[in-house]
């Protein structure tokens, strides 16, 4: 992947916006269970940081993709995983879809005010039966009039209680399931719309994650991005931004993993010496950044693929479920390094191990990964 | 009014240096890089200074091999309106840099000529003062604030025990402090914007100036491992060890 001086620019601005607006906070956010979504978007987006491939038109950049890749990774040099992630929800989960196949109306009221920072979304796909597979969802949206009735519920979504707008996945007919399914706008203030208290989670803890509940929620059918029956499809599309978006912000919250890792272990001693001058440490460490830098390849080439228009589901399968494998095993064996330290609640790897656990979770769980593989590869099981 | 700015491409300010092994430079490879931190003020102030209506045209002025052209970039994604290099190969002392910009000036005739006061790499402080010297401007080094009043500008100048504020007449050169202003970041839509700016390379022959180094770097070393503190007893014994130990008072 070739990158210019523009993709080195953004990434400095993305560096620098990290370091001074959000690491001070972070302590405090996650003390907190929550970040001042509003405040932070609409800082982020007076820089044009929320809208780097959405259309001009829009408030966007019109860039490709690979200028979205390089502020993401960017971002993952955050003192935490939730700030990148409600980022990427914002821009690489909720809102693709609707920039590709919204009408006019919906992408002028809702998809520029997210570009600007002005509106804070959410993706509500899961529900508390339902998370990697999608197809089985319940939430219904029935027709009545020119208006959508929904009813049903979702879960573990981020950013909700802050969204002013839920971009739902709910089924409009009785057909088969992968042709009955849309994707709604739901705006949060549309009576019947509701959620739970903050959910308690391992990590991610700044994060605002619930339970939504749908009763009786009416919008107008307009509210419907793209055509009735295609919200599956459109969220497998969208699922692909996800899942590399999802493996970019994680490389460099490895890396720092890594690189906080020897520091410490430079400098603490054992049996009279650095922990570092011993082989098994040092080598170990040379094997996750040898890891980590083939997860970035393999995100990369992703990303390219995808800006070449050509289909990134397999490249993108790989490079999530490569980080999925490393977020499991390089802040828990660096953590191992730090000893009892590490095994503080407030030590960064210990932070890094709670907040990336999620990566093999979200998005498609490890094992959608290793299916959609190994259906490319034709050796899944037949039913 | 037009006004210069000098910009430096050096390490990148979080980047723990280390010293070569065979000691003669500090290691580049592999390091990160950036526009040097006063020069980036030094960018803010010009690009202020349009903004207010002061200045006409901000230009960005670095010197080095082509690299130094992602500094260029960056000033002019901060709002400068165009950009020069001067392409030198290795390592040029602050006289070499004084010089070059000497020629600048001569070519471009600001109004205005804004550094940083030194550069966190050399650490050196003297390219502001050579240039002054060389071209005949007034100087304000170490400015704090800076305000043009009519063909004259006012520096208030950090120094030793307080503010200094002098009175420089126009053409002059000024050069930054750390707490002058505290730089933006670079919107987005001004890095697109900054790639459609004209940036213009001269060779050191088209100023004329020669480029030989007077300057020998000998040897670069870490410096030397901090020794572990004492605690003393009482004031008595520290008043002790400060006068017939350290000897500093």
């Amino acid at each position: 992947m070739q990158f210019t001086d523009q993709h080195n620019e953004i990434r400095r601005t993305v560096q620098q916006f990290v370091e001074k607006e959000v690491n001070p906070h972070v302590d405090q956010w996650e003390e907190e269970g929550i970040f001042p979504a509003h405040e932070l978007f609409k800082k982020a987006g007076d820089l044009g940081l929320l809208g780097i491939n959405k259309p001009a038109e829009y408030g966007g950049l019109g860039l490709d993709y690979s200028y979205s890749l390089v502020a993401m990774e960017e971002w993952g040099l955050t003192g935490c995983g939730s700030i990148p992630m409600a980022v990427g929800v914002q821009t690489d989960m909720a809102t693709p879809a609707l920039a590709r196949f919204g009408s006019e109306e919906l992408k002028q009221q809702f998809l520029a005010p997210a570009v600007a920072g002005d509106m804070v979304c959410s993706i509500g796909v899961s529900e508390p039966h339902a998370g990697s597979d999608v197809a089985a969802i319940k939430t219904t949206a029935r027709k009545r009039g020119d208006d959508y009735v929904i009813n049903g519920t979702k879960m573990w979504i981020t950013n909700s209680t802050q969204a002013d707008f839920i971009v739902l996945l709910a089924n409009t007919s009785d057909d088969q399931k992968h042709q009955n399914k849309s994707l709604i706008v739901v705006p949060t203030d549309t009576p019947g719309f509701s959620h739970s208290p903050r959910l308690n989670k391992l990590g991610m803890r700044s994060s605002d994650t619930a339970q939504l509940f749908f009763d009786d929620v009416v919008v107008p059918q307009s509210y419907r991005i793209g055509e009735e029956g295609k919200g599956f499809t459109y969220q497998m599309m969208q699922f692909q931004e996800e899942r590399i978006c999802g493996a970019a912000m994680t490389i460099k919250g490895l890396e720092q993993c890594i690189n906080q890792t020897v520091e410490y272990t430079s400098q603490r001693e054992a049996f009279g010496k650095p922990l570092l001058d011993n082989q098994y440490i040092y080598m170990r460490l040379a094997e996750m950044q040898m890891e980590v830098e083939a997860l970035r390849a393999m995100t990369y080439r992703a990303c390219e693929m995808y800006v070449n228009g050509e289909d990134p589901t397999l490249q993108a399968s790989y490079a999530k479920l490569k980080c999925g494998q490393l977020t499991r095993t390089i802040p828990s064996d660096c953590l191992q390094f730090w000893g009892g330290q590490g095994y503080m609640w407030e030590n960064p790897v210990s932070r890094a191990m709670r907040d990336m656990r999620l990566t093999s979770i979200g998005g498609g769980a490890d094992e959608v990964m290793l299916n959609i593989i190994g259906k490319t590869m034709g050796i899944t099981a037949k039913r | 009014m037009k006004v210069l700015v000098a910009v430096k491409r050096v390490v990148d300010y979080n980047v723990k240096v280390r010293a070569k092994a065979d000691g003669s430079d500090v290691d580049l490879n592999n390091v990160k890089m950036a526009i040097n931190p006063f020069c980036e003020i030094a960018v803010e102030e010009a690009v202020r200074l349009k903004e207010a209506g002061t200045a006409t045209e901000v230009v960005a002025v670095s010197i080095g091999d082509k690299a130094c052209q992602e500094q260029i970039r960056t000033a002019l994604a901060l709002g400068a309106d165009r950009g020069i290099q001067v392409e030198t190969e290795g390592a040029v002392e602050p006289l070499v840099v004084a010089k070059l910009l000497k020629g600048v000036v001569e070519k471009e005739e600001p109004q205005l000529v804004i550094l940083g006061k030194q550069s966190i790499d050399g650490d050196n402080n003297q390219t502001g003062q050579m240039l002054g010297a060389l071209a005949g401007m007034p100087q304000g080094t170490f400015a704090s604030e800076v305000v043009i009043d009519g063909d004259k500008v006012n520096v208030t100048r950090e120094v030793d025990g307080g503010l200094q504020t002098v009175a420089l007449n126009l053409p002059a050169i000024v050069t930054t402090d750390l707490r002058l202003n505290e730089p933006r970041y670079a919107s987005l839509p001004n890095i697109m914007k900054a790639k459609k700016k004209p940036l213009d390379v001269f060779s050191p022959a088209d100023l004329g100036v020669d480029v030989t180094t007077h300057l020998t770097q000998v040897s670069v070393e870490p410096p030397a491992e901090r020794q572990a503190g004492i605690k003393v007893e009482d004031v008595d014994q520290l008043l002790d060890k400060l006068k017939n130990e350290a000897k500093v008072i």
